[in-house]
């Protein structure tokens, strides 16, 4: 008996013959159910899908036509804007995310108490429902008065400051030892240099997950793109889909090749940083 | 005054020197340089708060203004009391979309959960082919909305020959007018909703099986109790924690559902399956009537806000 690995149903140990099968068979089912429908679009962006009814897993003339017809559709445009977009929202995420954190881990102060729970209750409180006024807020910011419709700018700021991501760099910065800040009090560092040269980089791995985290979240925005973009020079690539989709010159191939590009770089961050996706996603979940 | 606080971003550049004096000071004023000055904090915090206050509260606080008035650009918005709430209350369009909104949410948070956990007790365990399964799994939670709804538009393809429906088809069943028939719209959106969450719930599980207490298990072995039972006295309560939580986010993200059902069928056929946030949606956005909206959003969140606030009174009371 294996204890350690001891489970609930204790499927996974099992080595008799009748165990494997099961195994097999439940292993088989879930990656149809859960990735053969992806496998099939990543099938039907390569053939050519003229109808709906010709989505299959099962490869057919191959071809890169709907890539380059989704180009001539401006697809490179809109993959580019969204590059911008997750790239400086992403830059200006963590850098938000790291400094706050600082200050909530490292620094005792009155009124802390109150900024903690003012970033819960933005974690609690649903962008949708601050879709509308958003929408006329980006228009006009108080006191500043810039009008970010219609920019990229727009998509980018108001998701500069995420709680989650600012909740998880505090609770690793909360492990760093104190003996190291003294340390280097004592040799006269101050503030900016011991978050820059001791914190920050004792806190590579929670780097990793706010990446990681903040780059799929941009990346699947929808609602705030569709409410800041006035036409479709500043469309990312998920609301672009949907323009393609209306167009009756684009068959579904096209768009399943537009969203290949869509769900690709998102993915791919996935399958690198998978450590870290996991173990942020129990942390996020489990502690907060 | 220390030197090393006032531009700390300077100091590599200088040498020892600028060490000492730092070091002397510390013996001065050890317990004030401990705690830095007063602002220190907020300083670093400044960023953060100000994108906060822009982005969050002010428009929270401009969503309550707004749904007391008559929004009105360029005219000035004039205050009408109640009149926006009488209005969303009294329309059987917004009664119709809370109600779709409520199943919706209810049927893909019962939907994820269970299939969650069982994928979860399934795949429980190491090996680097479960791994590789419980990686593929995953795949569609990362995949962007919009691209799920685009994916699952097709495959909802509603003639016989559609990809679902020749499954269905295989199995012996008619085919299915999925999201263009008013009967299995709402169904069809609560499925696309449950495979794009279950893999994210079966995460959050397996996350909380490993705090599970394995000697509770051989215990079990021992006398005699067959695996539902494990499942049901062992690994269920050691989860309690992690059900509360993932209700509570799972209810969340099924109210405020906006983008599936906005490109799956806004809406459509026949309103079958407008749900609050499409419907906020184009009273603001495509109506321009932005109080009224905001009178729906209101409410939305004070529904949020109660379903926060009951399941964390039921989970103290749990654990007293």
């Amino acid at each position: 008996m294996n204890a350690p690995t001891e489970t609930a149903l204790g499927l996974t140990e099992s080595r008799s013959p009748g165990g494997r099968i099961l195994k097999a068979v439940t292993y088989l089912l879930v990656l149809i159910v859960f990735a053969g429908p992806l496998l099939a679009l990543l099938v039907g962006a390569f053939s050519q899908v003229k109808d709906p009814t010709q989505l299959s897993v099962i490869p057919s003339g191959a071809t890169l036509d709907n890539f380059r017809i989704a180009f001539d559709q401006g697809v490179l445009a809109y993959l580019l804007n969204s590059f911008f977009v997750v790239g400086f929202g992403l830059l200006l995420q963590v850098a938000v995310s790291v400094l706050a954190g600082y200050a909530l881990a490292r620094k005792v102060f009155p009124g802390m108490t109150l900024v903690l729970v003012a970033i819960l209750a933005t974690l609690m409180l649903p962008e949708e429902i601050l879709a509308l006024p958003l929408s006329v807020i980006l228009s006009d910011l108080p006191v500043v008065h810039f009008n970010l419709i219609g920019t990229l700018a727009g998509m980018i700021v108001p998701l500069g400051a995420w709680g989650f991501s600012i909740l998880v760099m505090t609770e690793f910065m909360k492990d760093v030892p104190r003996e190291l800040e003294e340390a280097a009090r004592i040799d006269g560092a101050g503030d900016l240099r011991i978050f820059a040269q001791i914190i920050l980089p004792m806190c590579k791995p929670a780097l990793g997950v706010i990446g990681v985290f903040g780059f799929t979240m941009i990346w699947d925005q929808y609602l705030l793109p569709l409410l800041v973009s006035t036409d479709s020079s500043s469309y990312t690539l998920p609301l672009a889909l949907r323009t393609l989709r209306i167009d009756p010159a684009v068959t579904p191939g096209v768009v399943m090749a537009a969203s290949l590009l869509a769900l690709l770089p998102s993915v791919i961050v996935f399958l690198f940083f998978q450590r870290s996706f996991v173990h942020g996603l129990s942390s996020g979940a489990l502690k907060g | 005054m220390s030197l090393d606080q006032a531009d700390p971003a300077a100091l590599p550049a200088t040498g020892p020197a600028t060490r000492k004096t730092g070091r002397a000071a510390t013996g001065r004023r050890g317990h004030d340089r401990r705690a830095g000055r007063w602002w220190t904090p907020w300083l670093f915090l400044a960023p953060a708060l100000l994108l906060f206050l822009y982005f969050k509260f002010i428009p929270m606080v401009s969503a309550l203004t707004m749904s007391f008035q008559d929004v009105q650009p360029y005219l000035g918005n004039r205050w009408v009391g109640t009149e926006n709430y009488a209005t969303v209350l009294q329309s059987a369009g917004f009664r119709e979309a809370a109600w779709h909104t409520v199943v919706l949410a209810a049927g893909q948070t019962a939907g994820s959960m269970a299939l969650g956990l069982v994928l979860a007790l399934l795949m429980e365990g190491q090996g680097r082919r479960l791994g590789f399964v419980r990686s593929a799994a995953f795949l569609p939670v990362v995949v962007p909305i919009a691209v799920v709804a685009e994916l699952w538009r097709i495959m909802y393809h509603p003639t016989a020959d559609g990809m679902l429906n020749s499954i269905l088809g295989l199995v012996g069943f008619g085919p299915s007018g999925f999201i263009n028939d008013p009967d299995s719209s709402m169904a069809s959106i609560m499925l696309t909703g449950i495979w794009r969450g279950a893999p994210y719930d079966m995460m959050i599980f397996l996350a909380g099986l490993t705090s599970v207490d394995r000697g509770l298990y051989e215990a079990a072995k021992v006398d005699g109790a067959s695996r539902l039972q494990r499942v049901w006295h062992v690994t269920v309560p050691g989860l309690r924690s992690v059900f509360s939580i993932l209700f509570i986010l799972a209810a969340i993200r099924g109210l405020r559902v906006f983008t599936e059902v906005f490109l799956l069928t806004n809406g459509g056929p026949d309103g079958s399956t407008e749900v609050v946030m499409t419907l906020i949606y184009k009273l603001g956005l495509e109506q321009n009537r932005l109080g009224v909206g905001a009178a729906g959003a209101v409410l939305l969140f004070i529904a949020t806000l109660i379903l926060t606030v009951v399941v964390h009174l039921l989970r103290r009371r749990e654990s007293k």
